[in-house]
C-alpha cells in the first residue's frame, strides 16, 4: 500500500470507529440508507423510476422512501426508461437532484439516447452553464438466475461516453458512501449496483452520512507477486482467488476499482509497478470490455515493469445465457487463479 | 379565420358475454357450436399450463415465471381469429396463445426454466421468441406486417404487449409506422391494469389505450378482455381487415392480472385484496362455462373429462421437459453468428476443455 492509500484507508477505518452508531447492513440496506439521508439533507434530491414508490423497488432499494418523503419526491413513473432519464435531465437542469432508477441494466437501452445525447453533454453543450447533478442507478450483472435481459453488464458503453461518471461499489460500506458522493456530485453519475451481492453479506455501516470519494480505487488486499484488478461482484471472485493463491504461496494484491470513470490510474499503476503482473476481471464480454482499457493503461504507463502480459478474465463474447448456463459464463475463482498462474509462469 | 374542429374521435368498447354467462344476441359472432367449445377448451388448456407452471416453480423445478391467469380470454379469442399463416410477435405473458398456435408446452416451460432451447419453435410456427424488454416487440410486429403486405400475403402479424408497454416510445413508434405504411398488423394490448406495482392510471392520463389509435390514424377498439366472445369478434374483424389491406388495428383488451407479476413479485404489498375478489367474480372461464351450459353444450361430465384430458396432456409435457438432457455450455457460442468468428472459436474450445465436452 502506498502512503496515500494507507492514509485513505486509515481515514475510512477511523470514520467507522468514530461514528459509533453503526449497523451491519446488506448493500440494499446501505443504499437505502444513503438515499434516505441524502433526501433528508437536501430537499432537491428526488427519487423516480418504475416501482420505486409503493413497491419500494423490485429489490426493495427504495423501501420506505415514499412514506417518508411523499409522492412528489418519490415518483412512480410511467414505464419508459427514456422518459425516466429525459425527465430527470429536465429536473436537474432546473435545479433538482434526481436519482433515477432503471429497473435492470438490460432495460437501460431505451434511455441511452437521453443519457448519451443529453445527460453526458449538457454541461459541455451549454459551455459550462447548465450542469446536471443527477444519478442514474441500476442493478447490473449476473448471478441471480433470472429471465433474459436481467444479467447484463454494459459498463464499457458508459465508460466510453465522455461526460458521464461511472461508479460500481462492491461492499455495503462503499455503496453508501459512493452513492452519497454521486448524489452530491455536480455531474451525471451512473451508479451500477451488483445485484448478485445485494444481500450476499453484511458489513458495518455507520448510521451517519459519510462519503467515499468518486475516482478512488481501493487496495483491499496488499500483496507482492501480482495484482488482481476487479470491480462490482467480481471483487468477491478476486478475493477468493487471492485466498486460493495464498494457499499456494502466492501473494496477490487485490484492487477494487470502485469507480470506472474517471478510473484511478494512479492506484493501478502503483500496484502493477510493484508486482509486475496483473489480472483484470469483469463479467462483461471480453472484447471491447473495460479490461481492455486497464490493459492499455498498464501498457502505456508501466510497460517496463511488466514481467508478463496482463491477463483478462471476462465474460465470453456471447449473449448472456439464460439461467441454466449462467454459472458457466460468469468468471469464477478457478478462472482467476488459472489466469494468475499463466501470468506467474510466463 | 375561424377556430374549427379538425378531428373528433369516438372510441368504442365491446362486450358480448356478461359475468353471468348471458350474451347480447345482436353482437354474438357467427360461431359454430364446435368453435364455441374450442374457445372454452383453449382457456382450460391455458389455465392448466399456467397452474402447472406455478406449481413447478414452487417446487424449484422451474425458474421465475409470469402467470397469465385471468387473461385466458384475450389469448383464446385472438387464437381462434388467426389462420395458420399468421404471425405472433409476443411479449413474456403470451405463452398461452403460443401453445395454442403449436408451440409445445415443454418448450414454454424450458424457456421459463432458463433454457434457451425453449425458444427453438417447431418449423412452420410463425412466432418470434418472447420479448422481455417491455414494448420493444411491437415495432417488429409492424415490420412483419409490412413484409406480409409487400409479399401480398393474406396474413396478419399480431403484436402483443401490456398496459405498461403503452408508455414506452416503441409502442407509439409501432402504431405510427403501422399507420403510415398501412402494415398488416394487429396490436393486442392486454390491459391487465398493473405493470408490476404501478396501476394503469399512472401510465396515462387518458381513459383508455384504445383511444390512442386515433392519434396515429388507425383503428382502435376496447373490448372486455374477460369476454372471450368480444375478444374473438374484435380480433376477427381486425385480422380480416388487415389481411385484406384495410390497415392496422389497436385492440385494448381490458382484463386483470390475477397473480403476482411474476413469481418473484409480492402483489400484496401494493394492491388491495378487494380488487382481486372483484375480478375473481368476472373470471373469463366461469362466464363462458355458464354460457355453454345455458346452451346445453356443456355439463359437469364434460367438464370433468376435459379437466382430466388437459391435465394429462400437461403432465406428458412436463415429462418431456424433464427428459431433456441438460444443455451443454458450449451451446452459448453456437448460435451467435452464421459463421463463428475466431474469438468465439477460441472461447468455445476453452469452455469445451473446461467442461470436458
Ligand atoms: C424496457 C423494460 N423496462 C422494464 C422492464 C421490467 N418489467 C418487466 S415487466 C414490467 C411491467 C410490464 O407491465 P405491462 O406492460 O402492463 O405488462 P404485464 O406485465 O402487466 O403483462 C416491467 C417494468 C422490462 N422488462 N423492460
Ligand atoms: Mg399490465
Amino acid at each position: 500500500m502506498t502512503r496515500q492509500q494507507a492514509a485513505a484507508s486509515q481515514q475510512e477505518r477511523s470514520l467507522r470507529a468514530v461514528e459509533s452508531p453503526a449497523e451491519r447492513l446488506t448493500m440494499v440496506q446501505a443504499i437505502n440508507q444513503a438515499l434516505k439521508e441524502e433526501m433528508e439533507r437536501d430537499e432537491a434530491v428526488l427519487v423516480l423510476g418504475e416501482d420505486v414508490g409503493k413497491d419500494g423497488g423490485v429489490f426493495r432499494v427504495t423501501e420506505g422512501l415514499l412514506d417518508a418523503f411523499g409522492p412528489e419526491r418519490v415518483m412512480d413513473t410511467p414505464l419508459a426508461e427514456s422518459g425516466i432519464v429525459g425527465f430527470s435531465i429536465g429536473l436537474a437542469a432546473a435545479g433538482f437532484r434526481p436519482v433515477a432508477e432503471i429497473q435492470f441494466m438490460g432495460f437501460l437501452y431505451p434511455a441511452l439516447n437521453q443519457l448519451f445525447a443529453h445527460a453526458a453533454r449538457m454541461r459541455n453543450r451549454s459551455r459550462g452553464r447548465t450542469n446536471l447533478p443527477m444519478v442514474v442507478r441500476m442493478p447490473y450483472g449476473g448471478g441471480i438466475h433470472p429471465p433474459e435481459h436481467h444479467s447484463e453488464s454494459y459498463e464499457a458503453l458508459l465508460v466510453n461516453t465522455p461526460g458521464l461518471k461511472v461508479v460500481v461499489p462492491s461492499t455495503p460500506y462503499d455503496a453508501k458512501g459512493l452513492l452519497a458522493s454521486a448524489i452530491r456530485d455536480e455531474d451525471p453519475v451512473v451508479f451500477l449496483e451488483p445485484k448478485r451481492i445485494y444481500r450476499a453479506f453484511r458489513e458495518e455501516v455507520p448510521s451517519e452520512p459519510y462519503t467515499v470519494p468518486i475516482g478512488k480505487a481501493k487496495v483491499v488486499k496488499s500483496g507482492t507477486d501480482l495484482t488482481i484488478i476487479a470491480y462490482g461482484s467480481m471483487v468477491r471472485q478476486a478475493l477468493e482467488a487471492h485466498d486460493a493463491l495464498a494457499h499456494d504461496g502466492v501473494s496477490a494484491e487485490v484492487v477494487d476499482l470502485r469507480t470506472l470513470s474517471p478510473v484511478d490510474a494512479g492506484t493501478i499503476i502503483e500496484s502493477v509497478t510493484k508486482t509486475g503482473r496483473a489480472v483484470v476481471v469483469h463479467e462483461a464480454p471480453r472484447t471491447g470490455g473495460f479490461g481492455a482499457e486497464i490493459v492499455a493503461l498498464i501498457n502505456e504507463r508501466a510497460l517496463l515493469h511488466l514481467k508478463a502480459p496482463v491477463e483478462r478474465v471476462a465474460g465470453y463474447d456471447v449473449v448472456f445465457p439464460y439461467a441454466l448456463l449462467e454459472n458457466h459464463y460468469l468468471p469464477n475463482r478457478e478462472r482467476v487463479v488459472a489466469a494468475a498462474k499463466r501470468a506467474l509462469e510466463f | 379565420m375561424p377556430r374549427k374542429i379538425i378531428h373528433q374521435a369516438v372510441t368504442e368498447r365491446l362486450e358480448i358475454l356478461d359475468r353471468d354467462g348471458r350474451v347480447d344476441k345482436a353482437l354474438l359472432p357467427d360461431l359454430s357450436n364446435d368453435q364455441l367449445l374450442t374457445l372454452y377448451r383453449m382457456m382450460i388448456q391455458m389455465r392448466k399450463l399456467d397452474e402447472k407452471a406455478l406449481n413447478l416453480q414452487r417446487q424449484g423445478r422451474m425458474g421465475t415465471y409470469a402467470s397469465l391467469r385471468g387473461q385466458e380470454a384475450c389469448q383464446a379469442g385472438m387464437a381462434l381469429a388467426l389462420e395458420p399463416q399468421d404471425w405472433l410477435v409476443p411479449s413474456f405473458r403470451e405463452h398461452g396463445i403460443m401453445m395454442l398456435r403449436g408451440i409445445p408446452a415443454h418448450l414454454v416451460y424450458a424457456f421459463w426454466k432458463g433454457d434457451e432451447r425453449g425458444d427453438l419453435f417447431p418449423e412452420g410456427v410463425n412466432c418470434l421468441p418472447p420479448s422481455i424488454p417491455v414494448g420493444s416487440q411491437l415495432i417488429h410486429a409492424a415490420g412483419v406486417g409490412m413484409a406480409l403486405k409487400l409479399r401480398q400475403a393474406a396474413a396478419v402479424a399480431v403484436g402483443f404487449a401490456g398496459d405498461g408497454a403503452s408508455s414506452e416510445g416503441d409502442f407509439h413508434e409501432a402504431l405510427n409506422f403501422a399507420g403510415v405504411f398501412q402494415a398488416q398488423t394487429v396490436f393486442l394490448i392486454q390491459n391487465n391494469q398493473w405493470a408490476i406495482s404501478v396501476p394503469f392510471k399512472r401510465q396515462t392520463a387518458a381513459e383508455s389505450i384504445a383511444q390512442k389509435a386515433h392519434a396515429y390514424g388507425i383503428q382502435g377498439i376496447q373490448v372486455d378482455g374477460n369476454d372471450v366472445l368480444a375478444v374473438y369478434a374484435a380480433a376477427k374483424e381486425a385480422a380480416d381487415r388487415a389481411r385484406s389491406g384495410g390497415g392496422p388495428t389497436l385492440i385494448e383488451a381490458l382484463t386483470y392480472r390475477m397473480e403476482n407479476h411474476t413469481t418473484a413479485d409480492d402483489a400484496i404489498r401494493y394492491r388491495p385484496a378487494e380488487e382481486l375478489q372483484f375480478w375473481r367474480e368476472r373470471d373469463p372461464i366461469d362466464r363462458m362455462r355458464k354460457f355453454l351450459v345455458s346452451r346445453k353444450l356443456w355439463n359437469d361430465k364434460k367438464e370433468a373429462a376435459l379437466a382430466e384430458e388437459a391435465a394429462a396432456a400437461i403432465e406428458a409435457e412436463v415429462e418431456r421437459l424433464e427428459a431433456m438432457p441438460a444443455p451443454s455450455p458450449v451451446e452459448m457460442f453456437e448460435t451467435m453468428y452464421a459463421q463463428m468468428p475466431w474469438n468465439l472459436q477460441e472461447q468455445r474450445d476453452e469452455m469445451a476443455k473446461e467442461v470436458g465436452r
